[in-house]
């Protein structure tokens, strides 16, 4: 790998730093009476409202419908996904030193794994989420269940929420985009030889 | 001259009469005309739903002893803030937190009459962190917060018989001022003929510091004055900021029959205080120490009780124990309001009995006390020649002039009540340049950013005593009106007419922004230092101590936690502390208890409040929220059970099974 290479893959790899600072995901919800709208961020550890105590009246509205308490205790996910990006920042590193191609490769595969196994993860949250209501929820609509979006808007009676990627996702994909990048620029350049 | 001209303003009117009918004539029907002026006006007050107004607008509540909040230029009403009397709506005056604001010397006192509301200013500006506004009947002082617009301080103010002349503010809000309307025996509780005025009774006027991070008021001095009657006050601006000026009435010292016997002389007092000059004495150890009592009521901490401290002791200071520091500006006739322009260089006094509007010179007035220019003194403090400060006399102001405001941009406005009109007249030339009907008796009037350096030329606010015809008949007593009025141009237009709550004598408009952004939403529950809070769902539960009961009772949508008790007996006290866990804006959970001789308490997300019951009768108790809180409002109830006071049901409490 040529210089400029380890030099954007090890950069590629401190751009997922920033992910212990910032939230990477976001489902914001809006409503008739909540005009101002309320919501969640996701980060690689926690959960936390768009303001301040979101969470809470997130729990307060979802105790209706019968669906479980949001605490961030109960998601094993972010006891180890902090691990799990800093290994990886740990194996871009070497990557870059290393200067093999095929670490790269090896960096690209981990995270499309790892983004895949991330949303089918957060797909079954939400299906638990939205389908293990308690039988004796005071509003109780026939067939109605509660699964957020896992990308996109969803209708939820007077809810509207909204699922999308957050600043965070930025990093994910800079830290995605910088190392392809270099697989191109590299093989492009050993063809030119 | 003076004839000349009243010939000119009735050959005007004439005049002006004549074309009005002419234009009746020649334009038929006069709705038609009316229409689109009304259109016009329409558009001016319009703000779409949802759309915010401009100014925040605070209205005094007069006999209500509340305050009132408006915007403006809708005119939407927007809340009663419960500052001097009991509100049942909310609880305040109700529960355990709030009863100490209402201790006086005189005990719990339910009601006043709160008049001339007024915003803490800084370097002469209104800032929107506190509005204070005074009690007229119980002599008070109370501080509402704005960030939460709540009541948080009531002080009582000793030796002074109706604080009228309150509760105005110095232009950094150093002091908020205050002083008798009725002279009475400085001395406390002094029993004396009521005949003996001239010899035992007294003035004072009064000087509350104000804390700059608390906004905690503290009763620095009192001015021991001669025993007139002190009307209202206004402290001076810019140039004339030290000073702080009160009028007088009643200079022939009567005591009875006053609508005749004080309106006698041709002459009563502005009198003109160095506020500054009067605090250095008092803090160089000038001032007298005297007995008093009095009450200081206030919310110690974030949001628990408020707590009453009895004081008895207040620093008087006497004119005659130090150097000059006030004089007496001779003003016609029993004047009312004293209004201090935006330079702070004009002085001008609501002549009510007058017959012009009197316009004194702040600085002709320093000029005059420099040489010495008196013509005698009233217990000893100087009273100035009439001629050495005035600087202008507004001629044809109408019949009873009272209160007047400025536009900032050279322009007076005074209410006048007689002739039931606004007068606009200039300050360069002291004359009046237009005029416009009240409807009906108007007393005071207030401009939006009123009475600061800064006003705004945008909208006048005619606070009238009579609403007569004016809206569809609500029996023989009803609401006193407000008018608003453009005043933007050359000529003032009417725009809007509405009815108030309890009887407006004052008001305070403010740009909406100083205050939305300091606004809070919610009580931090983490910040909640009630002493019976419950933090946590789970710490809800009953404790009994002798016949004294406390339910620690959580809310949140929708139940209470407890909201079955049983094992309380005829005879307990029973105190409900409810917490309100949400920290959402605008979730009130309230309380009311089937047989309590108390009103419900409402409960601001993250608050505690207590409401206190004492059962007389065996049975079963239902309490319910009486806010409708969610969409199971509904269901949330509960119930008590009371037994006989030598029953044995044990103490228990549950939520759900």
């Amino acid at each position: 790998m040529k210089l400029q290479s380890k030099i954007v893959m090890g950069l590629a790899a401190l751009l997922l730093i920033p992910l212990f600072y910032m939230p990477f995901w976001s489902i914001s919800m809006t409503a008739p009476q909540y005009p101002e709208g309320i919501g969640m961020f996701i980060h690689i550890d926690d959960i936390t409202g768009h303001n301040r105590h979101d969470l809470q009246s997130i729990n307060t509205l979802n105790h209706y419908i019968g669906m479980k308490e949001i605490h961030v205790e109960d998601f094993p996910e972010f006891e180890y996904m902090p691990w799990i990006i800093g290994f990886m920042i740990f194996f871009g590193l070497i990557a870059a030193v290393s200067g093999q191609l095929k670490l790269v490769y090896v960096w690209l595969g981990l995270m499309a794994v790892l983004g895949i196994a991330g949303l089918i993860d957060f797909y079954m949250w939400g299906y638990d989420y939205g389908h293990n209501l308690n039988p004796r929820a005071p509003i109780k609509v026939p067939g109605m269940s509660y699964q957020p979006p896992l990308i996109g808007c969803k209708q939820l009676l007077n809810i509207n929420a909204c699922s999308w990627p957050y600043t965070g996702s930025i990093f994910i994909g800079l830290s995605v985009l910088l190392p392809a990048g270099v697989v191109w620029y590299e093989k492009k350049f050993k063809q030119a030889k | 001259m003076k004839k000349q001209k009243s010939n000119m303003l009735r050959g005007m009117m004439i005049g002006a009469g004549f074309v009005a009918v002419a234009a009746f004539l020649f334009t038929g029907c006069p709705s038609q005309q009316g229409m689109l002026d009304t259109r016009d006006a329409a558009e001016k007050v319009y703000v779409a739903p949802g759309e915010h107004d401009e100014y925040y607008a605070f209205l005094s509540g007069g006999y209500s002893g509340q305050l009132s909040v408006w915007g403006l230029p809708s005119s939407r009403f927007l809340k009663v803030i419960p500052v001097f009397s009991q509100d049942p709506e909310t609880g305040y005056g109700y529960s355990e937190e709030t009863k100490p604001l209402f201790q006086t010397s005189y005990g719990f006192i339910p009601w006043d009459d709160s008049h001339h509301p007024h915003i803490s200013q800084t370097d002469g500006d209104a800032d929107g962190r506190w509005i204070f506004i005074n009690a007229n009947n119980t002599p008070r002082i109370a501080r509402i917060d704005l960030d939460t617009f709540e009541t948080k301080e009531i002080i009582e103010v000793p030796n002074t018989g109706g604080n009228h002349a309150s509760s105005f503010v110095t232009s950094n809000s150093e002091y908020v001022i205050g002083a008798t309307r009725f002279s009475i025996p400085y001395e406390k509780d002094l029993d004396v003929p009521i005949d003996s005025y001239a010899d035992n009774f007294n003035g004072a006027l009064s000087f509350l510091s104000i804390d700059q991070e608390t906004g905690r008021m503290n009763l620095d001095f009192q001015i021991i004055v001669p025993p007139y009657n002190y009307d209202l006050g206004r402290a001076g601006k810019g140039i004339s900021s030290d000073w702080v000026f009160f009028t007088t009435y009643n200079t022939e010292l009567a005591h009875t029959l006053l609508e005749v016997n004080a309106s006698q002389n041709d002459k009563d007092f502005v009198a003109a205080v160095n506020w500054r000059k009067a605090a250095e004495f008092v803090a160089e150890g000038h001032g007298r120490t005297m007995d008093a009592e009095y009450y200081h009521n206030y919310y110690e901490g974030n949001q628990g009780f408020a707590v009453s401290h009895v004081k008895n002791e207040v620093t008087v200071l006497y004119p005659e124990d130090v150097e000059e520091f006030m004089y007496f500006l001779p003003t016609p006739k029993s004047p009312h309001g004293v209004d201090i322009d935006p330079t702070g260089e004009y002085i001008v006094a609501g002549g009510k009995l007058a017959t012009v509007i009197p316009v004194h010179s702040f600085s002709r007035m320093l000029e005059a006390i420099e040489n010495r220019d008196f013509e005698g003194d009233s217990n000893g403090i100087p009273i100035i020649n009439y001629e050495a400060t005035i600087a202008g006399e507004v001629e044809d102001p109408g019949l009873g002039p009272l209160h007047t405001e400025f536009d900032g941009d050279g322009y007076a406005y005074t209410s006048v009540y007689i002739s039931s009109e606004i007068v606009k007249w200039s300050l360069d030339t002291f004359e009046v340049v237009d005029r416009i009907d009240s409807y009906y008796s108007i007393g005071h009037l207030m401009i939006t950013g009123g009475d600061t350096k800064n006003p705004d030329k945008r909208y006048l606010v005619g606070l009238t005593k009579t609403a007569k015809d004016r809206y569809l008949p609500t029996g023989p007593k009803q609401n006193h009106p407000a008018q608003l009025y453009d005043i933007s141009g050359d000529r003032m237009q009417l725009l809007y007419d509405f009815p108030t709550i309890g009887e407006p004598h004052y008001a305070q408009a403010i740009a909406a922004n100083k205050i939305t952004e300091r606004v809070k939403q919610i009580y931090e529950m983490e910040e909640n230092d009630h002493p019976h809070a419950v933090r946590r769902v789970g710490d809800a539960r009953v404790e009994r101590d002798g016949d004294v009961v406390r339910v620690y009772m959580a809310s949140i949508r929708s139940h209470f936690r407890p909201d079955n008790i049983e094992g309380i007996r005829v005879g307990d006290t029973v105190y409900f502390h409810l917490t309100n866990l949400e920290q959402e804006w605008d979730v009130v959970h309230g309380i009311g208890i089937k047989g309590a001789n108390n009103a419900e308490i409402l409960v601001a997300p993250g608050q505690t409040k207590t409401l206190k019951w004492e059962p007389t009768r065996t049975g079963i108790y239902p309490f319910y929220c009486t806010a409708f809180c969610s969409a199971l409002h509904q269901e949330m109830q509960g119930y008590v059970r009371v037994s006989a006071a030598d029953s044995d049901v044990e103490l228990v409490w549950r939520t759900g099974n």
